[in-house]
């Protein structure tokens, strides 16, 4: 990120109708020596402290995870994202990045260091006033109180808002009184500080800083998780809980601001660890695969083994690439605040609520690639991968929840096309305009001769992508107009392509960028992975766009938009077995995730 | 208390170290602070908390070790010196480094030498040594145990196992051996702070040293890796046949006797 200052901002989803060069974007390999040293000293922590407890965690021991924590916060582990004034680091976001990623290989621990820092503490952070935050954030970078976040009730998950939970003020005017019941709240055994959304008098949705010890306020039993199990869940009891008056978080009424931007920060994070987690379980799969011998013969030469290492690992890459250019976005639009802004949660969220569709993509490709990895490492170890001795048995069913929370996979979904089109409506990105200009445009498309340069192909087929996107989601809003929010299979289809040519020009322009600064022949890892996932994710963008087209046209429209998309889905694949090998060959050889 | 931590740049032991063309291949290998030079550095760093003073640490080799010398800082070490070779030297050994060090340091009127006990790359284990007796001060070798009290200094040293109880005097030179100390990770405020501390760059020039002075004193004849280690046998059949087949291998196929 040279050059901030005149670099300017990239809008939020842009990326679907502008090109970018590869200066651009923020990849891995811009990683400064502090940022490599915080990820080293967070992996080294990990390691050394938190992986001998784990057996003991899993077992609900949670007394240990106050310690861990507490321990974090001395290596100041807790306070990345609390301002210097309230004890913090104020670290930039890309190091805040790299904790959640190195902190993920703990398993359900990770969740308990993300609730706390993450969403526990970032509403007081971002939204806090000045007698909150001197309060709550000095002792909660410390690790001295732990905090908790509680939005979930029995009866409103995905629906939020819908919140049973209500608070009413007290005939004194001192407290809030909250009732209701929040449910699966991490880290509810030990929290001190809990964020709790509830309705004042019933409609006005709010948040409140809850403390553990405020009359009424207690949890239920320990749940018992299919994963994550490191983590403490049980349910919030508010029985006409009292909250002094202070401690409500923002504005009355305002709730759903601070709980959408918080959203916003938890649905990237987990894409962050969630590339954390896969590459250990690559990391782990390829040690085992290794090791373990079949018909003389280590199983990690047998080349249906040598595709599994090389699909994971180029999916690996393409999460990685497209979640570190989306942290490096938020980066750039944050430096170019003044520092007064700086200090303002409202901004410093806005920077981030800027790149919800990215945010969005992160969470549901990251625990999607994260899913496919364990259950591949699972595969790889065999039948000792179905036992819980195996780190890999614990790895795929602590994976599975990623798909569930921060906005299960299908609202992630629906929210990209959803927020384009909002986007659009508000004149933020002229996406109407370019469908209008494209759709003329592929009337006359001719077929395009590719040169064979490297990493001309691949542009190529992000060309086209992006081509493909804009008509299909083009198409769409033509169609149906308002009415498209019911075709939820049309906009899971829109937001997949547009997921996958989001990742396929992360790829491109993070190995172009690694090709720039030390040349071909030591990219060649990250170019054959870019090859390799490239082709594939245009596959499935062309089924994806198929798939759409027959659904929302007919008679000759649809032929004729058939045409189209044949016409931009022509381009000689190459024969990604061979390269599938070659990678899979420096995999083993290095028995670990390599770039 | 005025403390010198030595310390090398080396690979890191997780890396699989790979020969082509008679050198060792430095491509994508992760590097790290030698295991032993990390005990040095935390035990200078508590010797200093305890007895006050300054830590320098002091590297010689090329600018890729800026990094293990800043880690060393976000450790707590107050200074870094580099003294970069990577234009002078082209094949040094232990005799080369310690010479560097010792011209460096002969001015420095330190107390407290801390070196690793051996580097987990080149194992000479010599450096230490060498450098005290260039300096003209006593030493003592893999010590696991380190108290001063005025000028007088009782150690405790691991000998093939075996303990060792020692005692010297200030000035002294002292390699660290494993079990000195459990080195602690650089924390966030420490790689923060570690940006601002000086970190000074050396060439040879600037010591008054040629680089005849400085020159090697082995030649490396040949560099290559273990053999593999290959699947053990099991004999079979009655004893004495064992035996006899056994003896009959080792002339034969080990030719050991």
């Amino acid at each position: 990120m040279a050059n901030q200052t005149e670099k300017q901002a990239i809008k939020g989803g842009a990326f679907l109708i502008e090109d970018l060069t590869c200066d651009q974007v923020f990849t891995p390999e811009d990683f400064s020596d502090e940022q490599k040293m915080i990820a080293k000293t967070t992996e080294e922590y990990v390691h050394n402290s938190v992986m001998p407890q784990v057996p003991y965690l899993e077992k609900h021991e949670f007394d240990r995870s106050v310690k861990l924590l507490q321990e974090a916060g001395e290596l100041g582990l807790l306070s990345a994202d609390v301002p210097e004034e309230y004890g913090g680091l104020n670290l930039d976001k890309v190091s805040s990045a790299l904790i959640a990623e190195k902190m993920s290989i703990a398993g359900g621990f990770s969740i308990t260091h993300g609730a706390h820092v993450g969403i526990g503490s970032l509403p007081i952070v971002l939204f806090g006033n000045e007698e909150q935050k001197q309060k709550y954030l000095p002792v909660l970078a410390t690790g001295e109180k732990i905090a908790a976040y509680a939005l979930t009730e029995p009866g409103s998950g995905s629906d939020a808002l819908g919140a049973k939970t209500t608070a009413k003020l007290n005939t004194a005017g001192t407290h809030y009184l909250l009732n209701g019941e929040k449910q699966w709240i991490t880290n509810s055994a030990f929290a001190d500080v809990f964020v709790v959304y509830a309705k004042i008098d019933g409609d006005k949705f709010s948040a409140f800083i809850v403390e553990k010890e405020f009359p009424g306020v207690s949890t239920g039993a320990e749940e018992d998780k299919m994963g994550i199990k490191s983590s403490s869940t049980r349910t919030l009891i508010l029985q006409d809980a009292e909250v002094p008056k202070e401690n409500l978080l923002g504005e009355a009424g305002r709730g759903h601001v601070i709980a959408f931007n918080i959203l916003n920060i938890g649905r990237y994070k987990l894409g962050v660890g969630a590339v954390g987690s896969s590459k250990r379980a690559l990391d782990i799969s390829l040690k085992y695969a290794n090791g373990r011998q079949q018909f003389k013969t280590p199983i990690s030469s047998f080349n249906l083994m040598k595709e599994k290492f090389a699909n994971m690992a180029s999916k690996i890459y393409a999460s990685e690439s497209a979640i570190y250019r989306t942290v490096g976005y938020f980066e750039d639009r944050m430096s170019q605040l003044s520092a007064e802004e700086q200090k303002d949660g409202l901004a410093v969220a806005a920077s981030i609520a800027e790149y919800a569709i990215e945010c969005s993509l992160g969470k549901f490709f990251g625990s999607e690639v994260l899913d496919y990895v364990v259950d591949e490492g699972v595969q790889i170890h065999g039948g000792y991968g179905f036992m819980e001795e195996y780190e890999i048995a614990r790895m795929y069913r602590d994976s599975r929840i990623n798909r569930i929370f921060e906005g299960t996979n299908e609202i992630n979904r629906l929210l990209v096309p959803g927020t384009y089109v909002r986007k659009a409506f508000k004149g933020e990105l002229p996406l109407f305009e370019k469908a209008k200009e494209l759709q003329s445009e592929v009337m006359m498309l001719m077929p395009e001769e590719v040169g064979t340069e490297t990493l001309e192909q691949e542009k190529y087929l992000v060309k086209n992508a992006k081509k493909i996107g804009l008509l299909a989601a083009g198409l769409a809003v033509q169609k149906y107009g308002k009415a498209l929010e019911k075709e939820q299979e049309v906009l899971a289809n829109i937001a997949d392509i547009v997921n996958n040519l989001y990742a396929m020009e992360s790829v491109v322009l993070r190995t172009e960028k690694a090709i720039a600064k030390a040349g071909e022949e030591k990219a060649k890892q990250k170019l054959l992975y870019t090859q390799i996932f490239c082709q594939e994710a245009f596959n499935q963008i062309e089924a994806d766009a198929k798939e759409t087209l027959i659904a929302v046209e007919e008679g000759d429209t649809l032929r004729m938009m058939m045409s189209v998309l044949r016409k931009l889905t022509r381009y000689t694949p190459i024969n990604v077995i061979a390269k599938k090998r070659e990678a899979a060959d420096r995999l083993i050889a290095a028995e670990k995730y390599i770039v | 208390m005025n403390i010198y931590v030595l310390l090398k740049r080396t690979f890191d032991t997780e890396e699989k170290i790979s020969v082509a063309n008679g050198q060792i291949q430095e491509d994508g290998a992760e590097f790290i602070i030698n295991p032993y030079d990390e005990y040095a550095v935390e035990e200078a760093i508590q010797i200093r908390d305890d007895k006050g003073g300054e830590v320098t640490v002091v590297s010689v080799g090329n600018e890729e070790a800026e990094k293990q010398l800043r880690t060393a800082l976000a450790m707590g070490a107050d200074k870094a010196v580099l003294i970069n070779t990577e234009d002078d030297v082209e094949n040094g050994d232990q005799y080369t480094t310690a010479k560097i060090l010792a011209e460096f340091l002969k001015d420095k009127e330190a107390d407290l030498i801390i070196a690793g006990n051996v580097a987990i790359d080149g194992g000479s284990g010599q450096v230490g040594p060498r450098v005290a007796d260039l300096l003209g001060m006593p030493y003592v070798t893999t010590i696991t145990e380190i108290k001063i009290e005025g000028e007088s200094v009782h150690i405790v040293r691991d000998v093939e196992g075996d303990s060792e109880k020692i005692e010297t005097k200030l000035p002294l030179l002292v390699t660290a051996q494993q079990g000195l100390n459990d080195p602690r990770y650089p924390s966030l405020p420490g790689i923060m702070k570690a940006k601002k501390k000086p970190l000074d760059e050396l060439e040879l020039d600037d010591l008054d040293l040629d680089e005849d002075e400085v020159e090697a004193k082995t030649e490396t004849i040949a560099v290559f890796l273990p053999p593999k280690k290959e699947a053990g046998r099991i004999l079979e059949g009655e004893l004495s046949d064992q035996v006899q087949e056994l003896v009959n291998l080792l002339h034969s196929e080990a030719k050991v006797i």
